[in-house]
């Protein structure tokens, strides 16, 4: 369990990222943070592993607060998984995966074997494991970055935009990776994005922030959806325009339901399969 | 084409193993001057150089100083030197001048090895638990190798060329014969030691040269090469700003 304490954030130029943020992350779930940019949700991601340290509040982990772990053990107990996959390019794809157990003291020939599990784990033929990561596609890359996150076995697995950079098709493949991963290994994931689509495939509970990371609503995919709580999160959502904002046509041939734009999105079917 | 001959006459004649300045020994005057004040400065310049590149901080102080020190000539500076310190020390008046002359080159060639290292690598190192220490050794120091080393390349030449003022003091080195050879208007004998100074520049620079290519991190290369038909390798003729789309 990660808990936000009126946690605030003001950045030495003056700018106020993180307003007074209080938040409770349940373990063992996938919290999802979604916003536009500015709305401070990779600042709060990162507060967690303390690479950016809070103004004022607390963050506490389990009960116990953040401030009072050596900065550096806390992150190599907390996976982490970024964007470009951040990997070190002069690493082999094994040895990038090995570094946080090799950091923590594991030997080198053990965290290399258990390197090679993890490649299995992410769906990675252990073919690539000699390889360098300029020689993986991006979708490659960002596995390896999911299972150097997973490398120290942390309880807690942080992931900042990790599927914005690859093409829509292996981004969905990724998507359902995850969510067959966190089926086995029960992390507690938090997961920063700007797409509410993915917000709402991949999060247990949803968190839409406005601008100074203000909490626009918290709840589950189907409670946001069925009840948004202000202009702000129907808007963001979609739900009065576009492709959520879906409404039934009736057709020589029946019924079909249509989106914002008139355009057909699907059928509706009977209610049992719900 | 005569002065050519004349040169190599002079060059390969017996006498240059004989007499109290035998060729091999200036060249191995010459080339340890260069060395010791080469590996000085690197002793001196690659930890500062570090600490910049690492920290972000100083870099302006150390443009401006290494920016000035590339302004001072070297042979008033020596003569300076020798004046300042006494004549009895001319070896050490003669190692600081190529020592100061070094420092620029070597202390930009580290702190922009470091520089050079994509944000997002370092960030995501220290994401993962890596100590500053850490970052430096296993990710920054061998990701900005290739740069520090040409930075050492380049010093080195400079200081080969400029060694041969350390003759004007009487300190030795391939300058011996340019200079007697001037007083004396030994053209053939100037021209044979500039061309031994020129054989040294070569082979060190085509050291340094694969130095440079076998420090460059393997996963670097592997990356380049994959890219290899993307970009052409050819140096762009135009001048100017890049284009920014999409800005202002």
């Amino acid at each position: 369990m990660i808990e936000f304490r009126s946690v605030s954030k003001r950045f030495s130029d003056g700018t106020v990222a993180v307003d007074d943020f209080s938040l409770l992350i349940p373990s063992m779930k996938t919290t999802v943070l979604v916003g536009s940019s500015g709305s401070g949700k990779t600042t709060l991601l990162r507060m967690i592993n303390r690479m950016v340290e809070v103004t004022s509040g607390e963050i506490e982990i389990d009960n116990k607060s953040i401030l009072d772990r050596n900065p550096v053990q806390l992150r190599r107990s907390i996976g982490y998984v970024m964007q470009n996959s951040g990997l070190l390019p002069h690493f082999k794809v094994i040895d990038n995966v090995a570094t946080v157990p090799v950091l923590n003291g594991v030997p080198r020939k053990a965290a290399r074997e258990q390197a090679l599990a993890l490649l299995d784990t992410v769906g990675l033929s252990r073919e690539l494991a000699d390889r360098y990561p300029a020689q993986l596609s991006g979708g490659q890359q960002q596995r390896v970055g999911v299972a150097r996150g997973l490398a120290a076995n942390p309880n807690i697995l942080l992931m900042d935009e990790p599927f914005g950079a690859v093409d829509p098709i292996v981004r969905a493949e990724l998507q359902q990776e995850l969510i067959r991963l966190q089926r086995d290994l029960d992390k507690t994931v938090v997961f920063v994005t700007h797409d509410i689509d993915e917000a709402f495939l991949l999060g247990d509970q949803v968190v839409i922030l406005e601008k100074g990371a203000k909490i626009a609503q918290v709840g589950s995919p189907t409670e946001i959806i069925a009840a948004p709580a202000s202009q702000f999160v129907a808007d963001f959502i979609g739900i009065e325009h576009g492709k959520r904002a879906l409404s039934i046509r009736k057709t020589d041939r029946g019924s079909i339901l249509v989106d914002g734009e008139g355009r057909a999105a699907g059928v509706l079917v009977d209610g049992s399969a719900a | 084409m005569n002065l050519f001959i004349e040169a190599f006459a002079w060059l390969f004649s017996p006498d240059r193993l004989v007499g109290s300045s035998p060729l091999p020994l200036l060249i191995g005057q010459h080339v340890l001057y260069t060395l010791v004040s080469v590996l000085i400065a690197a002793l001196v310049a690659i930890p500062v150089g570090y600490l910049i590149g690492h920290t972000g901080r100083g870099r302006e102080v150390a443009v401006g100083i290494s920016g000035a020190a590339r302004a001072i000539p070297s042979f008033g500076l020596l003569l300076l030197l020798v004046l300042l310190i006494g004549v009895t020390r001319k070896p050490e008046a003669a190692v600081i001048s190529f020592v100061l002359l070094a420092i620029p080159s070597v202390l930009a060639g580290a702190y922009a090895g470091l520089e050079a290292v994509d944000r997002r690598v370092i960030d995501a190192a220290r994401a993962t638990g890596m100590t500053e220490w850490q970052i430096l050794w296993k990710v920054e120091v061998p990701l900005g190798l290739p740069l520090l080393i040409g930075g050492l390349r380049s010093a080195t030449l400079q200081v080969l060329a400029t060694v041969t003022i350390a003759a004007y003091i009487g300190l030795g080195g391939l300058g011996i014969p340019i200079i007697q050879g001037l007083a004396l208007r030994r053209f053939d004998a100037m021209l044979g030691a500039a061309l031994v100074i020129v054989a040294l520049a070569l082979v060190l620079d085509g050291a340094f040269a694969l130095l440079q290519h076998f420090v460059l991190p393997r996963g670097v290369l592997a990356g380049r090469a994959k890219n290899v038909r993307t970009t052409s390798s050819r140096r762009r003729a135009v001048m100017g700003f890049p284009i920014e789309e999409g800005k202002g």
